[in-house]
């Protein structure tokens, strides 16, 4: 039988919104295009964004800017963000936003026929561009739109629609090919038929997303199993601070078998309160000092920043996530959680039935149909979710280019360093936009000087027998219960709430469970066999897992979307060290690596009162790197 | 509380298939997805069923239950009967592939086929102003998550697979619709070629497109209904048609 | 083999796999169109009781024949003559297209009896019977874009039937100031015609929804809008006119005929 080839100037894994914003910057500069997609086109896991995304365009309140967007982002992020890709996301975003509007999207309005902003916890002022709470499938449906467009273009001129730009829907990638350091292509296999396919192409975009299935309660859909990390990994890339997981704070928890489904943040945006089965609005007593003079310490005065925003300081409801999920985590623990392990969320009390359904529709949808609760009545039951990876491919800022592999690119969740140690709500879906087009335009700029670059067959035939290997094993381990497995362990001990023993405890299983799962077989054919499909998918959520256990265990301070129970303190020290993660085809080593510092005219963006919350005294007193 | 329920499960490719009896354990709350993963976790490793985000915005788990087009992450076990078989099925407009899963890829060549939405030449990004009001019935439709199953239940195209060339199917007339009342939108003609190339005539308005939307889209009043009056406005109705030569407002 | 049972479709035997009594609503509906028809026909050719005492059943209304009872006739306007080639014209067949012109090209009827009586589908995801299909792409049924015109037509009607319901706030002495059972009878009948009129999709189409720009035509949005909420019920207003016209017509030839004396409440 021959092999499936295809070559293209640019492959770009992942079709959510990063990978088809790089895609359609790629095509823009007249590259050929190929999209893979693991699932059906336009079902990429940005539909589930729901609040908006961040753009500091200042249509509600005109005191917005790129440089308070900037501040929010680093404060979010706790100043382990990459500060350049901070400020590149904070600059270009509107201009994304913008440019959506002119491919057909419909946000919501503002009395004045601008594009309507929401609030969200961490961002100074209203900021969020929206459709209701289905602003990711808003995205989605327009760049794929876009795509279709392009397409159409390329119709007209060469009589074939697809000559220009191409979805490979439902195939998998298992590997990313390199020639002389330098990308080749990719190889995997059509999940449908299980045949094998060879893409030879210079330029790799991934764009994968997250890793949520390595957890066992998740936002996130089967996908997200770290594929592009682990691709980039084994690639020769680097991951840097796989310790940030962000656990959304509310997420659904009855009836089980949606535990973990997305309670969007808008409803604490729109009004939604907090409490505890003992009726107390906890939050209040949650705030950390950082945050002291953002955030109001009564209940008067945070109801009363829903009417007046700039007289009055937020509710604590809105402050950034990982501070909300631990407090949740911890009013559980102690005791005042609901009958199922969640606490309250209250929307109804606030606004009226009309106006709930009207400005959170899919919620109400969500919790009517799967919970039989009416939001506009009852109070939700909420709880964390593993929902967001803040850690991914190290890369240049500017370029999107994965650093130590010529010819890679990474965007969007599985890119690392723009959101440092935790995500602002809203600021990942104009990561993808800002990110997603650069990523493209690195391509671009990579493919002007270097060109095609043959795939050898040895490269192919390494590739290929990786893909039969599970069929030709008797009676090994059964992949369900490897991944079952995988779960326990990094729910249990890599969770919210890490200490240092049971990190080393994760390690020693992860390693364990990784040498079992090179027993993995399959049963049943090749034909869409989801068997066969997560023998492959468990191999990265291992390495993923390997990655986020190893670095936890290096970083000895609380931070953002990393807890010790250990080391509870925020460590200025730390502040300045990333954590770096390659693999050397055994296992997966960690170093520390210093993080950029800011320049000049960064760091005087900032109080310097605030700057000595984070920085080591050295660091304030320096004033910048240039 | 978990207790045993009896599922038929389609099970077979292009070549041949059939209904296969199981057992399965179903838990307080479940969704018919849980137990169709808890039989391939169990008993069926290789069953294929496509399906994403269980929430039911992707649209990736359409399926038919006890006959009717429905997204299994949506479906409550609760909602039938305790001594009630669950009967599975793919869906039934499409080609097989495997098992629950079927090649529903006559709905991205549909999608390919209308054209993409114009941006008026002279307005530069960030410049559009458009009032909540003149958005709202094309937000509407874009609520769409493309689970197709308003193009499985047409009969337009369920009953008469040689009608799959000329009909554009109800996924696709809501697309129509939008653009056609985007405020902004400037290509024209959609409303000619909605009636002349997509087969929006073919709809005889029997409105189970709007049965089965999980979105609860009105497909049939808001997008169909509204385009066979612009479509009648411009070919059908000859005072408007000779209001239109007059005024010069072809095809707007 | 076509439709579901086609070669490339997953193998299944059955028409459908649907459990619920899929059957009963197009059984319900055909059973109830079909009594309407058979009554309507009847009443139509039988060109008698269908006025006393300033009561006029809508199926006579406007009588526009000279067989008219005088009473009947609008001042005596009578352009059709009673006889067309020896047959004696029913007052009734000469309005008859308005009405059930509307109601034919409707496009909540066309649902129910593309569904009940042609079976395409008799219900969702049921198999059709039918091997070929055309829609409403040829004639006869391109004809339905002209639902619009008996819209137009119809409101003609509605203000005459109204017109007839006010005449019947008269005694029989003629004498205004005076409600007896018949008149609410066609007071309902005439209101639910126009509930059913003004909600009807080519009314929503005229009045604003065939605008691009809602912000620009400020009142026809709001009117628009109040037409909308009417739509939503046009299913309802369709069966619940259909019923009251159905029931005055009975209620005025039992009245009419000396069957049913109306009573009077004042």
């Amino acid at each position: 039988m021959t092999l499936e080839r295809h070559k293209y100037d640019v492959l770009v894994i992942g079709a959510g919104g990063a990978g088809l914003r790089a895609a359609v910057e790629a095509r823009e500069s007249g590259l050929r295009v190929a999209i893979i997609c693991k699932s059906l086109f336009g079902k990429a896991h940005t539909v589930m964004a729901e609040g908006g995304a961040a753009a500091s365009m200042g249509n509600v309140n005109d005191k917005d800017s790129w440089m308070v967007h900037f501040r929010d982002t680093m404060r979010g992020g706790k100043f382990l963000n990459h500060y350049r890709m901070a400020e590149l996301h904070a600059k270009e975003s509107p201009d994304r936003i913008w440019e959506l509007e002119t491919w057909g999207a419909l946000f919501d309005r503002t009395k004045e026929g601008k594009i309507s902003q929401r609030n969200f916890g961490g961002h100074e002022y209203p900021r969020l561009a929206h459709v209701g709470d289905r602003t990711g499938l808003e995205l989605i449906r327009t760049m794929q739109q876009k795509i279709v467009q392009l397409q159409q273009k390329d119709g007209r001129e060469t009589g074939d629609m697809e000559s220009g730009i191409k979805v490979f829907a439902e195939l998998t990638i298992t590997d990313i090919l390199k020639e002389n350091g330098k990308v080749s292509g990719a190889y995997g296999y059509w999940r449908e038929s299980g045949e094998e396919v060879l893409f030879e192409a210079p330029a790799v975009v991934i764009a994968t997303g997250g890793v949520g299935k390595t957890f066992k309660i998740t936002s996130n859909s089967w996908e997200g199993t770290g594929d592009g990390h682990a691709l980039a990994l084994k690639a020769g890339a680097n991951l840097v601070d796989m310790e940030f997981l962000q656990f959304h704070p509310t997420g659904m928890v009855w009836p089980p078998s949606v535990r973990g489904i997305l309670v969007t943040e808008s409803v604490r945006g729109e009004g939604g309160v907090l409490t505890n089965n003992l009726g107390e609005r906890f939050m209040f007593k949650y705030i950390p000092d950082v945050f002291k003079d953002k955030y109001a310490d009564n209940e008067a005065e945070a109801d009363r920043w829903y009417e007046d925003q700039d007289n009055n300081r937020r509710p604590p409801e809105l402050l950034p996530r990982d501070e909300v999920a631990r407090a949740i985590n911890s009013e559980v623990k102690a005791g005042r959680g609901t009958e199922h392990g969640g606490v309250f969320l209250d929307v109804s009390k606030r606004l009226p039935a009309e106006l709930i359904k009207k400005r959170l529709p899919s919620m109400w949808h969500q919790f009517y149909e799967l919970a039989g609760v009416d939001i506009t009545k009852e109070p939700m039951e909420v709880g964390p979710t593993c929902h967001y990876v803040m850690g991914g491919v190290e890369v240049e800022p500017d370029t999107a280019a994965a650093v130590g592999v010529p010819g890679l690119f990474a965007a969007g969740e599985v890119a690392g360093g723009m959101h440092g140690s935790n995500r602002l709500g809203g600021n990942s879906l104009s990561d993808l936009l800002v990110f997603g087009r650069r990523a493209g335009m690195g391509a671009v700029e990579y493919l002007k000087k270097n060109g095609a670059n043959p795939v050898s067959e040895a490269a192919i035939k390494a590739a290929a027998a990786k893909i039969q290997a599970p069929f030709d094993r008797q009676g090994g381990e059964n992949s369900y219960s490897l991944h079952a497995e995988l779960q326990e362990v990094t729910h249990n001990l890599v969770g919210i709430i890490r200490t240092g023993s049971e990190l080393k405890e994760a390690i020693a299983k992860i390693a364990d469970i990784r040498k079992r799962s090179a027993n993995v077989a399959v049963t049943g054919g090749r034909k869409f066999n989801p068997g066969f499909h997560l023998a492959f998918d468990l191999d990265n959520m291992l390495l993923v897992a390997e990655s986020t256990a190893k670095s936890a265990d290096a970083r000895e301070e609380s931070r953002g979307g990393h807890t010790r129970d250990d080391f509870p303190g925020m460590d200025n020290k730390w502040r300045q060290v990333n954590h770096i993660s390659s693999f050397d085809g055994e296992k997966v080593n960690v170093r520390a690596q210093a993080l950029p510092p800011m320049p000049k005219e960064l760091f005087e963006l900032f109080d310097v009162h605030e700057l000595e919350k984070y920085m080591t005294p050295e660091e304030v007193a320096k004033g910048g790197s240039n | 509380m978990a207790r045993n329920i009896k599922l038929r499960i389609w099970r077979g490719d292009s070549t041949d298939g059939g209904l296969k009896d199981v057992v399965v354990e179903a838990n307080e709350g479940e969704v018919v997805l849980d137990v169709i993963h808890r039989v391939q976790a169990t008993q069926m490793g290789d069953l294929a069923v496509r399906w994403n985000c269980k929430a039911g915005k992707c649209g990736s788990c359409s399926m038919e239950i006890n006959g009717k087009p429905r997204l299994a992450c949506m479906t409550q076990v609760a909602s039938f009967g305790e001594e009630e078989t669950i009967t599975v099925t793919p869906l039934r407009a499409f080609p097989i592939i495997k098992d629950l899963v079927t090649d529903v890829s006559f709905n991205y060549k549909k999608a390919m086929e209308v054209p993409a939405y114009e941006h008026p030449a002279n307005l530069a990004p960030g410049e559009a102003r458009m009032e909540q009001i003149d958005v709202e019935r094309s937000q509407e439709f874009r609520k769409c998550i493309e689970c197709f199953l308003c193009q499985d239940v047409c009969h337009v195209v369920r009953d008469h697979e040689e009608n799959k060339k000329s009909f554009a199917g109800p996924r696709f007339f809501i697309r129509i619709a939008e653009l056609d009342m985007h405020p902004l939108d400037t290509l024209k003609n959609r409303k000619k070629t909605a009636q002349e190339e997509h087969g929006l005539g073919m709809c005889n308005i029997t409105k189970c497109c709007t049965e089965v939307c999980p979105e609860h889209i009105k497909i049939t009043d808001n997008a169909i209904i509204p385009m066979k009056e612009r479509v009648a406005d411009i070919k059908y109705d000859p005072i408007r048609w000779l209001g239109t030569k007059i005024r010069k407002r072809e095809g707007l | 083999m076509s439709g579901v049972f086609s070669p490339t479709r997953a193998k299944i035997k059955e028409r459908t796999l649907r459990t619920d009594k899929w059957w009963l609503q197009p059984l319900l509906t055909f059973s109830v169109l079909i009594s309407f028809v058979i009554y309507a026909t009847f009443r139509a050719f039988e060109n008698d009781n269908y006025y006393k005492d300033h009561l006029i059943s809508p199926f006579y209304s406007p009588c526009l024949s000279e067989a008219c009872v005088p009473e009947a006739t609008i001042n005596g306007f009578t352009p059709v003559s009673a006889e067309i080639l020896n047959f004696a014209l029913s007052p009734a067949l000469i309005i008859l297209i308005f009405p059930l012109g509307f109601r034919m090209t409707c496009y909540y009827y066309r649902k129910s009896y593309y569904r009940s009586f042609w079976m395409s589908p008799p219900a969702c995801a049921v198999a059709e019977p039918h091997k070929k299909y055309t829609g409403e792409t040829r004639f006869p049924l391109i004809i339905q874009n002209s639902h619009r015109y008996f819209f137009y037509a119809g409101l003609v009607l509605n203000v005459i039937l109204t017109y007839d319901a006010v005449i019947s706030f008269k005694n029989p002495e003629g004498e205004w100031g005076h409600m007896s059972v018949g008149s609410l009878v066609l007071l309902v009948s005439s209101t639910m015609l126009w509930l059913y009129s003004m909600s009807c999709h080519s009314c929503r189409h005229t009045i604003g929804g065939r605008l691009k720009n809602f912000s620009k035509h400020p009142v026809r949005y709001k009117l628009w809008s109040w037409v909308s909420v009417l739509n939503h019920s046009h299913q309802q207003f369709a069966w619940f006119s259909l019923a009251a016209v159905a029931f005055a017509d009975i209620y005025v030839r039992q009245v009419a005929s000396g069957a049913w004396t109306n009573f009077y409440f004042f």
